[in-house]
């Protein structure tokens, strides 16, 4: 079916107020695309509820209407997760913005999904305590989309992802139904549900409701800056810190245009002739931050590094991560676009796969710059082109194909943290096999029968895989150019 | 020591193809875990073996019916462990066992869940399908998490066949304190001490006796004894050892009650011996009161009882709200359309 938008629209007034339903085109167009402009469309309409039961209702009546609905939280994300349906509704979560409670004896808060990463650590310092997982976004983007995502940041290496984090939440189904996920206990019964909704890219249902749980705040926290004359000796390092029994709470690696460009930034202090730099931070009680960075020290002084230097002081401390923090626009400003990638690799194949990926980058004839969560294998090459030029965006999108297919030949994945949204959507056909994305399907369908829910991402379908298959037989010869093939 | 798992798939295949029931078994250690399955064995014991193990990844994968004694000890030589102390119910308990049950042990609060450290898995489903699901690496966002919702699922969903798992370095020093403390009180203090930084890393209320145990670097480990006081517990490995692995005499005698609360939750009205752990979020409880009235107080606590025993029909697990229950059993028809995988085990419409 069909329907007029005219008829939706008349069926949203009757529980939403005229302000929350956008509809003109000009309203529209802010919504055309999320972090990763490179995909743009837009809605039917925007809905923008506030209450639980008007989601809710904004459910049942697109189920009613047999609509398609895509959740968007701060629309940051980097793998057009957000992309709107051009014959659907955007449903915006932006007017759920508020922390609901905080609990200090249990050390949880409940808030809203609009709810900003870095709101709800800012509002429990006072208590002593924060909410872990810090995406660089985190001024920015939603705890919902983080959930929806999965997110990661510096410091999951030590305190995890935020599934690790997040203990219950409140989630509406495709039909409208608000269900309980997780609880204030530490497990519930029957399945992982709440472990299958974190990074399920808002397939599975709508989060209305996150409640996450806070850690004390360390005692002390300092960073090494540690810099190498080649990159593979930095990788390298990585894994001896690891080695030596050690899990620093965040291990960030910059190569040297990433270093240049932020230094140019944000002048955080880097050595701009190295080829790579580490940001170790090692966080705790004062005792054991001491006793951890001497022995970092000490596995330092054997790996051929070239400058340790300890920030003590807060202010210097934050210097450093300030450069780290910016990389992302720092290295924007060298190029008029750039392209952020997203693999996880074994921590071992380091050394072998930036080195790789420099090659690639001659093959393609793209800079590409490297900022990444070292500790955790996950890789961010940024490529740098130009959409102005004929052809660029298209080399780099196949430049960022063949880094994300090196990533699954060395027995790791295409998406650690950002998602495989519309863009990775091939990516998926290299690294699961048809009968692995068939129970995928499954499972989505076991929540979202009629695929309403943000339909055609995340998972691709069978038929595009199989074409996709036959488009390698063919060696890069088309067979059917007419076909979108992001 | 070998790879079977097209053998199992065969198995599962013409299970599946004549509509029989499987019980998924390793050693059968946790059969007192769960809902009695009445139906043919499938064992998979045999899958077993270390596959890749390198501590500098901070990785291992092992087949499903390795003994957990065996990966226990390859981590052991290595200085590393499995963080989330699964316990052991025999020499012989497997990885299968312990990814199936989801069960943890004293570190869970502090260091997190079996399914926190579950990387990726290898399992066949109940159409008898290889699948493969994560990874190795410590992030990945590909595909839903599958690899998860296995753990615990009670092989309803899937057999296990290989499991990678996120392992980390064991802490260079530990010790134990011991202090009285009256229950009310040594809740408030388990409360009061998970909002500060402090080196814990395991927590137990017994007897009228507050165990904290910490750890971390030596220097990290003797300053907090100052600063906490009480009584060095010697011999304390034992100790939580004998807690992890359900040694300790309350659970000589089944059945017992695990209850998962808030952990802020105060002494439930319950009459019993109780012991508590993870800074008050289980609690296990010995009681001659009725199963509902157990029930209602845990879900009016906000948590959920779980029923440990040999008691074949009972209502085992925590009953679940009929939308929840509802997308079980959707859930169950995507990975095990036949129901031949344990069904029953979990809950009787599963
Ligand atoms: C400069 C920059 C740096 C970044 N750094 C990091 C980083 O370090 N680590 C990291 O992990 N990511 C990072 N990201 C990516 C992004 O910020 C995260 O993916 C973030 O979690 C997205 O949140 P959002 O609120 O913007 O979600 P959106 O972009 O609005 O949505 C993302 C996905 O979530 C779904 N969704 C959103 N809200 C809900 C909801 N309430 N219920 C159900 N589904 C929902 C959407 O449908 C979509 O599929 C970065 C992005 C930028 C632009």
């Amino acid at each position: 079916m069909n329907p007029s938008r005219h008829d939706l629209i008349r069926a949203l007034q009757a529980f939403l107020p005229d302000e929350a339903i956008l509809a003109d085109e000009e309203a529209l167009r802010p919504y055309e695309c999320d972090g990763l402009s490179a995909f743009k469309q837009l809605p039917l309409l925007v809905a923008m509820p506030e209450t639980v039961a008007q989601v809710q209702q904004v459910m049942r009546i697109c189920h009613q209407f047999q609509v398609p609905v895509v959740a968007r939280g701060a629309g940051t994300g980097l793998s057009a997760g957000a992309l709107p349906h051009s014959g659907g509704v955007l449903l915006s979560l932006a007017k759920f913005n508020r922390i609901l409670d905080i609990d200090v004896q249990a050390c949880t808060a409940r808030v809203q999904p609009g709810v900003r990463n870095l709101a709800i650590s800012q509002a429990v310092v006072p208590y002593g305590l924060f909410y872990a997982p810090d995406p660089s976004s985190q001024v920015a983007c939603s705890i919902g989309g983080n959930v929806a995502e999965n997110s990661g940041g510096v410091h999951c290496l030590k305190y995890g992802l935020t599934v690790h984090n997040v203990l219950k939440l409140e989630v509406i189904t495709a039909e409208g139904e608000l269900l309980t996920i997780g609880s204030d206990a530490l497990d519930s019964p029957g399945y992982d549900l709440l472990a299958l909704i974190h990074g399920s890219e808002g397939m599975l249902g709508i989060v209305v409701e996150v409640t996450v749980k806070l850690l004390p705040l360390p005692e002390a926290v300092r960073v090494l800056l540690v810099a190498f004359d080649s990159v593979e000796k930095a990788g390298q390092a990585v894994g001896d810190i690891i080695a030596a029994g050690i899990v620093p709470a965040g291990l960030e690696m910059m190569d040297n245009p990433a270093i240049r460009a932020a230094e140019d930034f944000a002048h955080a202090g880097y050595p701009t002739d190295a080829a790579a730099i580490l940001l170790c931070e090692i966080d705790g009680g004062l005792d054991e931050v001491a006793s951890q960075v001497a022995r970092v020290r000490g596995v330092l002084m054997q790996s051929d590094a070239t400058e340790v230097r300890l920030a003590v002081e807060e202010s210097d401390r934050q210097k450093l991560w300030k450069g780290r923090k910016s990389a992302f626009p720092a290295i924007g400003r060298l190029s008029p676009d750039y392209y952020c990638m997203d693999g996880t690799i074994p921590r071992k194949a380091l050394p072998q796969v930036l080195h790789q990926i420099s090659e690639l980058s001659k093959e393609f004839n793209l800079p590409v710059a490297n900022v990444f969560h070292a500790g955790d294998g996950n890789l961010h090459p940024l490529i740098l082109y130009d959409a102005g030029k004929p052809g660029e965006l298209h080399r780099a999108e196949q430049l960022g194909g063949r880094i994300l297919e090196l990533c699954v030949k060395v027995g790791g994945t295409i998406t650690g943290e950002h998602g495989v949204g519309v863009e990775k959507l091939d990516q998926m056909c290299v690294q699961f096999a048809p009968l692995e994305l068939a129970q995928f399907h499954a499972i989505k369908a076991a929540f979202d029968p009629e695929g309403l829910l943000n339909p055609g991402k995340a998972v691709p379908e069978l038929h595009r895989c199989a074409e996709l298959g036959a488009m390698h037989v063919h060696q890069g010869q088309l067979a059917h150019p007419e076909l979108e093939r992001f | 020591m070998a790879d079977i798992a097209d053998v199992l798939a065969e198995k599962v295949r013409a299970a599946a193809a004549a509509k029989t029931p499987l019980a998924v078994q390793g050693t059968n250690s946790r059969h007192f875990l769960g809902r009695a399955v009445e139906s043919e064995t499938l064992s998979i014991a045999e899958h077993a073996g270390i596959i890749d193990y390198e501590p500098r990844e901070l990785v291992i994968t092992a087949r499903a019916g390795t003994p957990l004694a065996e990966i226990e000890a390859a981590l052991d030589a290595a200085g590393q462990m499995l963080a989330f102390e699964p316990p052991r119910f025999s020499a012989e308990s497997t990885l299968g066992g312990a990814i199936a049950s989801g069960l943890s042990g004293p570190r869970r609060a502090y260091a997190g869940a079996v399914r926190d450290f579950v990387l990726g898995c290898r399992v066949v489903n109940g159409k008898g399908e290889i699948l493969k699901f994560g990874g190795q690496v410590m992030k990945n966002v590909a595909g839903y998490d599958v690899s998860r919702l296995m753990t615990g699922a009670y092989g309803t969903l899937g057999v296990l066949l290989d499991v990678s798992l996120k392992v980390l370095p064991k802490p260079a020093a530990s010790l134990t304190l011991v202090r009285e403390y009256p229950v009310d009180q040594a809740l408030r203090r388990m409360r009061e001490l998970a909002g500060k930084p402090w080196p814990v890393d395991a927590s137990c209320h017994l007897d009228g006796r507050l165990y904290l145990r910490l750890s971390g670097s030596p220097e990290a480990v003797e300053t907090a004894k100052r600063r906490l006081g009480g009584e060095v517990l010697a011999g304390d490995e034992l100790f939580w050892q004998h807690l992890r692995d359900w040694q300790l005499p309350m659970f000589n005698e089944r059945p017992f009650w695990r209850l998962s609360l808030p952990a802020a939750a105060p002494m439930l009205p319950l009459d019993g011996e109780w012991l508590i752990e993870w800074g008050g979020a289980q609690r296990w409880l010995k009681t001659e009161q009725e199963i509902d009235v157990v029930r209602q107080t845990v879900a009016d606590a906000g948590g959920h009882a779980t029923l440990i025993g040999d008691q074949a029909g009972e209502d085992v697990f925590h009953p679940l709200p009929p939308a929840l229950l509802a997308l079980h059993r959707q859930l169950k028809q995507a990975f095990d359309p036949a129901n031949i995988l344990n069904p029953g085990r979990l809950y009787p419409e599963l």
